[in-house]
């Protein structure tokens, strides 16, 4: 009844069709990449954004940790934190509002050999993305989450953000916003995040070694990073910046990063609230889980290639 | 048995035995009562015995219980619909029975249970009506366990008695079938086919005996449209899917989830179903075409996702096995009212190309078409799949596997330099590098939902726009160069031409071979390619007075289908008209031509 022919059945496989290949350098030929060479686009962001210094210290993390442009994976959803990709020289997808996550988790399932970077910001993320905050936690998939929060939203010009305070005077809430705010580190936690950080983009070397330590992490790393937005809600973090007469209250030595409860309670001490890793927990993640179930498959069909895979199934329906 | 001839009574034979071309036999009871099984054997012999063979059913949308019906049709010749009229009904209660005596012929048989079936006296002039103690029979059967599990088992011996089924053969699959579990399901199911077989059937005078079927050159594979759809994408070389669970689709993803893990692939389940084609895209741009899928109010939720591998021009599988709709619609029903939001079903414009499978073994192909498109075109490919294709069971000739499988693992060469979005490129396609591809040049390209330039960086320049818009939109008009114009079935000229597309291909074949029969000159197109269209329809066109566009969904504010009114605004020629419905159920052949008739006298 239908016809077999089907046209392109000789392609060249998907990738670099038609590009001319060149000679790979060997990686201890290579120097690390400055700043001059991970830098893209100039960010579109306002002067004195706190997405300015994230960014910077993106560099720093590329340059100390050696990562080569074709290694660098950035990922983004809708917001004004989510232009990231454009201004990192590497690979990078600018993808569509909320769903950075599952996009991101696309890609670290089917390609075990990148580390993605997801950034964004707090809209995108507990708001339309709410959901899949929660379920990329719980799978526990291998990928870096920094959430740029500046408790409103910054690209539609001043509407309340789910990490708005009570009182927040919006164009959407012009009498004070009335919902209360998330706690990002309590659903973290909560949700089954492996790894759940907090910083704040005034202390520079504070957001790089939450940076390093998350990326060092086999799971979901999540960082809550403070980072203001100067336009519409200037002087939101002032309570975390010492120079401003804020405190910068760094998690005691002392606390357990794998006790739940205790990473629970220090989550809601008062604004401004404890900086550092509150949560670490190792846990399989999806990636491991599912090299396994293919490890074991792969142990069956030992040898096949995989017309005879399927042909065993198809012998079986004759 | 449409078309049986009498043989002569066998000599010294007590029972008379009829050669038949063909058979339809609906079965009839509850959900669990596993009459799906009997269904699927018979069409399972039915292809290991070189005949066509075609199923049908209907399943109840609630959790447990229910009536449901499985028909399955088998001809030694072509067979292309599951049958309008039963030869023989089997039904196993009341209900089964009252509702579906109307779907047998006149003169057709009833096989009845007659632990539970009391026959009306108004039917019996009609029908031949035959009764058996199916239901004590089987606990009898498999030694008075006092449950009736087994039933379908026995009703199958009847039937293998009936129409001197290979009984052998049928053994066969029951140890295949039942081989892997506890040694008493396959003894208990062979003592109720036994018994089923031996039952005597004094007040059923005649037998029956298909002819041979044509030596098919090769085996035949039996499966439904589901498994050959998800079997074609693990031929195209798909290692990766994701999606959310939901009827008639979740039957893929299914099977992809048990089978990929031998080829190294993955399947995940994801939270919803925005995450599911969102990890899917993440997956194609990670470097090979991965699949994502949903039917009915699934396919709406991953629409924005779509309009953006439709603008970063990612390559993408999309399956849409279509049910009834708006909203929850009718969800284990058939309908074809998704090919609007398969084609135009994104905001802005957003071109992707959409491809219907006509039948169980076109699915197989139809994946591996849709794949390579993905990966020339570097575009969404949606497949339009019907709840009618998904569930039914066809034979069909065995694959070459070994020349049809495909290897499209991701080519990380390092590039000198590149820019994916090039104006200028010489066929006007899109080519991206996977994460992980070396650039010389060390200026890596993005890929966005922003409208960018050509190394994907955003712009808001209207000139880049025009010209970004035109290269989405000009790259499927190359491929609707590429595509084979559709072959008329029946003479290029006559009265009607009948269009159709997915799952009425079949039944439309079959109006068009009766139609010729009584001398109508009705011929009959199928489109596969339905977003682009091939080219050359209006030369098709020409040979007929009259095109009407068969299919099942509505006929719109404004008196055309969903095929039709593309077809009309294509070619705004008014002699095409549409022929629509929206009951659920497949074509019937009759209800194509009468309605085809009496179109063509009032225009």
């Amino acid at each position: 009844m239908s016809s077999n022919a089907f046209p392109f059945a000789t392609l060249p496989r998907t990738g670099n069709l038609n590009l001319t290949p060149v000679t790979p350098l060997l990686d201890s030929d290579r120097k690390p990449l400055t700043k001059k060479e991970t830098s893209a686009d100039h960010p579109t962001w306002c002067p004195g954004c706190g997405d300015f210094s994230v960014l910077a210290l993106y560099f720093k993390l590329i340059e100390r940790r050696k990562l080569w442009h074709e290694k660098i994976t950035t990922v983004a959803g809708i917001g004004c934190s989510s232009r990231f990709p454009y201004f990192v020289q590497g690979h990078g997808a600018h993808f569509i509002h909320g769903r950075a996550l599952p996009y991101a988790s696309g890609v670290s399932i089917s390609r075990p050999d990148l580390h993605v970077f997801v950034f964004g910001g707090d809209g995108d993320a507990f708001s339309i993305g709410g959901n899949h905050f929660t379920h990329t936690a719980r799978k526990n998939i291998k990928l870096t989450y920094v959430v740029m929060d500046n408790q409103v939203y910054g690209l539609t010009k001043n509407q309340t953000s789910p990490t708005s305070p009570l009182g927040y005077k919006s164009k959407t809430d012009a009498w004070g916003s009335t919902d209360r705010p998330i706690n990002p580190v309590k659903q973290a936690i909560a949700a089954g995040a492996t790894f759940v950080a907090r910083t704040s983009a005034m202390s520079p070397n504070h957001v790089l070694a939450m940076m390093e330590a998350a990326m060092d992490h086999d799971g979901f790393s999540f960082i809550q990073c403070l980072s203001e937005c100067v336009e519409f809600f200037p002087g939101a973090f002032d309570g975390a910046i010492p120079r401003k007469g804020g405190v910068f209250n760094e998690i005691a030595k002392e606390h357990d990063v794998t006790d739940e409860y205790a990473a629970y309670k220090l989550a809601d001490v008062a604004w401004p609230g404890q900086f550092g890793i509150f949560y670490k927990a190792n846990r399989p993640t999806k990636n491991a889980n599912e090299a396994k179930i293919i490890a074991d498959h792969r142990a069956k069909v030992q040898g096949m290639a995989d017309w005879q895979i399927l042909q065993k199934n198809f012998d079986r329906m004759k | 048995m449409s078309a049986a001839a009498e043989a002569p009574a066998q000599p010294g034979g007590q029972s008379r035995v009829t050669k038949i071309n063909e058979a339809t036999i609906r079965i009839a009871g509850n959900s669990q009562d596993g009459i799906q099984a009997i269904g699927g054997f018979l069409a399972r012999l039915a292809g290991r015995s070189e005949q066509e063979v075609m199923t049908f059913m209907t399943i109840p949308s609630t959790i447990s219980g229910g009536p449901s019906i499985f028909q399955v049709r088998v001809g030694s010749g072509e067979v292309l619909s599951a049958g309008d009229e039963a030869d023989m009904l089997l039904c196993f209660y009341q209900h089964s029975y009252e509702d579906h005596i109307k779907s047998l012929k006149l003169g057709g048989i009833v096989l009845y249970d007659a632990d539970h079936v009391t026959p009306r006296p108004e039917w019996q002039e009609n029908y031949r009506h035959v009764g058996v103690n199916i239901s004590s029979l089987t606990v009898e059967a498999i030694g008075g366990t006092g449950r009736d599990k087994g039933k379908n088992i026995y009703s199958l011996g009847l039937l293998a008695k009936i129409y001197d089924l290979d009984v052998a053969k049928l053994k066969k699959l029951f140890s295949e079938r039942f081989g892997g579990k506890d040694a008493s399901v396959l003894n208990n199911a062979n003592a109720c086919f036994d018994a089923g077989y031996n039952h005597s059937l004094e007040n059923l005078l005649k037998s029956y005996q298909f002819y041979a079927g044509a030596d098919k050159g090769g085996h035949q594979v039996v499966m439904n449209g589901n498994e050959a759809l998800a079997y074609g994408l693990i031929a195209a070389g798909v290692r990766f899917g994701a999606g959310y669970p939901i009827t008639p689709w979740s039957d893929i993803m299914e099977l992809l989830r048990k089978e990929l893990p031998k080829y190294g692939g993955s399947f995940i389940q994801c939270e919803d179903e925005i995450a599911s084609v969102s990890m899917a895209i993440g997956a194609s741009w990670g470097g090979r075409v991965a699949v994502t899928g949903s039917s009915g109010p699934g396919i709406s939720l991953k629409s924005e996702a779509i309009g953006w591998a439709s603008m970063a021009e990612m390559p993408l599988i999309v399956v849409d096995v279509q049910r009834g709709g708006p909203s929850t619609g009718m969800p284990t029903n058939v309908e074809q009212s998704d090919l609007n939001i398969a084609t135009f079903g994104g905001h802005g414009d957003s071109p992707r190309v959409v491809i219907a499978p006509s039948g169980v073994e076109d699915c197989f192909y139809t994946a591996i078409e849709a794949v390579n498109i993905a990966r020339k075109y570097s575009t969404p490919v949606i497949i339009l799949s019907d709840q009618g294709i998904a569930t039914r069971i066809e034979a069909f000739p065995e694959p070459k596997l070994e020349q049809v499988c495909q290897d499209i693992s991701p080519d990380f060469t390092p590039v000198a330099d590149h820019k994916p979005y090039d104006l200028n490129a010489p066929d006007g396609v899109t080519r991206h590098i996977a994460p992980g591809t070396r650039v010389a040049s060390g200026k890596y390209p993005v890929v966005t939902g922003l409208e960018h330039d050509e190394m994907g960086h955003p712009t808001g320049s209207p000139k880049v726009h025009l010209s970004m818009i035109a290269k989405r939109r000009n790259k499927l008009r190359r491929l609707a160069w590429e595509l084979p114009t559709p072959k008329t079935y029946g003479p290029d000229e006559g009265h009607i031409l009948l269009v159709g597309w997915g799952s009425s291909e079949g039944p439309i074949r079959e109006a068009v071979d009766r139609a010729r029969a009584v001398g109508d000159a009705i011929s009959a197109i199928n489109l596969k390619h339905i977003n682009p269209l091939p080219n050359g329809l209006e030369k098709i066109f020409k040979g007929f007075h009259h095109v009407f566009v068969v299919e099942l969904n509505d006929e719109g504010l404004y008196g055309y289908g969903q095929l039709a009114s593309v077809l009309r605004a294509r070619f705004t020629d008014p002699k095409i008209q549409g022929i629509n419905k929206v009951d659920g159920l497949t074509w019937k052949v009759k209800e194509i031509l009468d309605r085809a008739r009496a179109l063509a006298s009032t225009k």
